[in-house]
């Protein structure tokens, strides 16, 4: 089965960090299927639906977070989110 | 005593003058002998139970950042990934609390090796939920709410946020922590609350109970201060800052509620990032004037700082309300037997109409740059929206530019009454002159200023009959007196059908908090 990618830059002051990594963490589960993010296109792919493990890729602004999923909707609603700043303020 | 300093970093700003009160580290040491496996999971999953439980009392009694701080943990909690290697290790006949503490050590260490003091930070949160599971494991009831002193200062080598959470706070006091760091949640929450803190101080030499002096905006210790310290730095209370949690404002239904901020001084939104709200929704020009009358270069000037500050985001600009208690020397009028029943506002406006040209031609030249409104204040009579109309139509044709959209106050409650035969853009209510009106009590009149509560039932009639006709006319209508920004009257103001509230920045934490507690 073929996983539909996609990649977004992180462009909010903090990068993933904790309030960022819980709402991404909670869309991913509202979409059934493979759901990972990654920091380069070759992996390792790690499950978005984990804050620990997103939390855990440290990934800073400036970094580009990587998206695969089953569900290509899933791509999209995760690299919209990261492109609007996680609807987040500085913090 | 002696007179000694100690230099770390500061975390939050503000000055507090007290006892140092030592926090002693929790003895979160593991002492189970172990059980057979299967228990031993079981007493883990329980004691997460427990944690989780916990926190989520706390988050609910906190609110606003403090409480996405502490989901934060929760979701931390919830996932399985975080008590994975502690699994392991059960399964293979650790104890549950050593098993969990070695686990969750390793995975601080590791946000302790990032290069980004951000997820550096984050240690401190893997210690916090640690010491919570632990507690729970080792049988021993969650530590009792602190009460600290008023005023006490808190010495610590680290403080966790939940901790901080437990503590209460509203006699005032400061934090002095050995170790820590500014970017920690705890450190958030001390700006947000603010509660003047610094962080790295190392080991402090001192008895409980020594008189201290702590600069959190310099992240100094001053041990045993003297009388010149204390002149030189008088205890202040940092200002309560937004927070940085923006986004958009949900009750707990879903509702979606528009937060615009008051401004009366544009040197202000400096410290404020604008993400913090959905746009201005009220800027007093009165200042500008306070100095004699600006030109149409000074104001447009002013004018398109704001634009710029908000980024896109909407600001409505209100025109000179000079008179009543606001008088500006050379034209409101002085002496008036009553001047809240006087020359004020459009009143005054529409009777120097030069003085008033001048005003809407910087604001239609701003708004040809960003999405500005004008919003006319005391607005009485029908005549007096449609004279400031033409003027408005007038002087953007002489510019050959759109006039801006027009919109205008509920103040006066014949507008309130008669809402409909105003041919507005936008209405915003006016809560603080409507009340006082309404009730025929002035809020600085001691004796009476009880009469004039903006919750009295003939104010929110009003306010919902003006809600009601936004809704039915398609047009925005907004509460921006000093109710909109307290959080006691922000379910009745729901309730009655206001989906904007524009408010002074530093109410933002408390209203957010009341919307998302309101269904």
């Amino acid at each position: 089965m073929t996983l539909a990618t996609g990649a977004v830059p992180l462009t909010n002051p903090t990068g993933l960090h904790a309030r960022p990594a819980v709402k991404l963490t909670k869309l991913a589960k509202t979409f059934a299927g493979t759901v990972e993010i990654a920091l380069a296109a070759e992996g390792p792919w790690i499950d978005a639906r984990s804050v620990v493990r997103v939390m855990a890729l440290k990934a800073p602004r400036g970094a580009v977070l990587h998206i695969r999923a089953a569900d290509p909707a899933a791509v999209a609603a995760l690299a919209g989110l990261a492109a609007r700043d996680f609807d987040d303020g500085a913090g | 005593m002696a007179r000694a300093e100690r230099r770390g970093s500061p975390a939050a700003p503000g000055r507090a003058l007290g006892r140092l009160v030592r926090l002693p580290a929790a003895a979160d040491r593991p002492r189970r002998a172990a059980g057979p496996p299967a228990a031993e999971a079981a007493a883990l999953d329980a004691a997460i139970e427990a944690a989780i439980a916990g926190l989520s009392a706390l988050a609910g009694a906190a609110g606003g950042e403090a409480a996405e701080i502490v989901a934060f943990q929760v979701a931390m909690l919830e996932d399985p990934a975080l008590a994975a290697p502690a699994r392991e290790a059960i399964a293979a006949g650790t104890p549950a609390d050593a098993a969990w503490a070695a686990a969750l050590a390793a995975q601080a260490a590791e946000y302790e090796t990032a290069g980004d003091a951000y997820f550096r930070a984050r240690a401190a949160d893997l210690g916090d939920l640690a010491g919570r599971v632990l507690r729970h494991l080792g049988g021993a009831a969650p530590a009792a709410p602190a009460k600290l002193p008023p005023g006490a200062i808190l010495y610590a080598r680290d403080l966790t946020p939940t901790r901080f959470l437990e503590i209460d706070w509203r006699g005032g006091g400061g934090i002095a922590l050995a170790a820590g760091s500014p970017a920690s949640h705890v450190a958030m929450l001390a700006r947000a609350r603010g509660i003047p803190m610094a962080v790295g101080l190392g080991h402090v030499a001192a008895a409980e109970g020594e008189m201290a002096l702590l600069d959190g905006g310099a992240g100094v210790l001053l041990l045993g201060p003297d009388a010149a310290d204390r002149e030189r730095l008088p205890p202040a209370a940092a200002p309560v800052p937004v927070p940085m949690a923006g986004g958009p404002a949900l009750t707990a239904g879903g509702r979606r509620i528009t937060l615009l901020l008051n401004v009366a001084d544009i040197g202000e939104l400096a410290a404020i990032d604008p993400a913090c709200c959905d746009g201005i929704g009220l800027v007093r020009t009165e200042l500008l004037f306070a100095a004699g009358l600006p030109d149409e270069a000074a104001q447009l000037g002013a004018y398109r700082r704001l634009l710029a500050w908000a980024q896109g985001r909407p600001v409505t600009v209100r025109t000179l309300d000079a008179g009543g208690d606001k008088p500006v020397a050379g034209l409101s009028v002085a002496g008036e037997s009553n001047p809240f029943l006087g020359q004020r506002g459009i009143r005054l406006s529409l009777a120097h109409p030069g003085v008033f040209a001048v005003q809407l031609r910087a604001l239609i030249r701003a708004a040809a740059e960003g999405p500005l409104k004008i919003m006319l204040p005391m607005v009485t009579v029908p005549a007096e929206l449609e004279a400031a109309r033409a003027l408005l139509g007038a002087e953007a044709e002489a510019l050959s530019l759109l006039p801006p959209p027009l919109g205008m106050m509920v103040e006066v409650p014949a507008a309130a009454l008669s809402v409909a035969d105003f041919a507005a853009d936008f209405y915003s209510i006016g809560s603080n002159d409507l009340t006082q009106y309404v009730t025929a009590a002035a809020r600085d009149i001691a004796a009476v200023a009880a009469l004039a509560d903006a919750a009295n039932p003939g104010v929110l009639r009003l306010i919902a009959a003006v809600a009601a006709h936004g809704a039915a006319s398609g047009r925005e209508v907004s509460v921006c007196g000093d109710a909109a920004g307290d959080p006691a009257l922000t379910a009745k103001l729901l309730d009655a059908g206001i989906t904007v509230l524009s408010m002074a920045p530093n109410a933002l934490p408390a209203v957010r908090a009341a919307i998302a507690a309101h269904q």
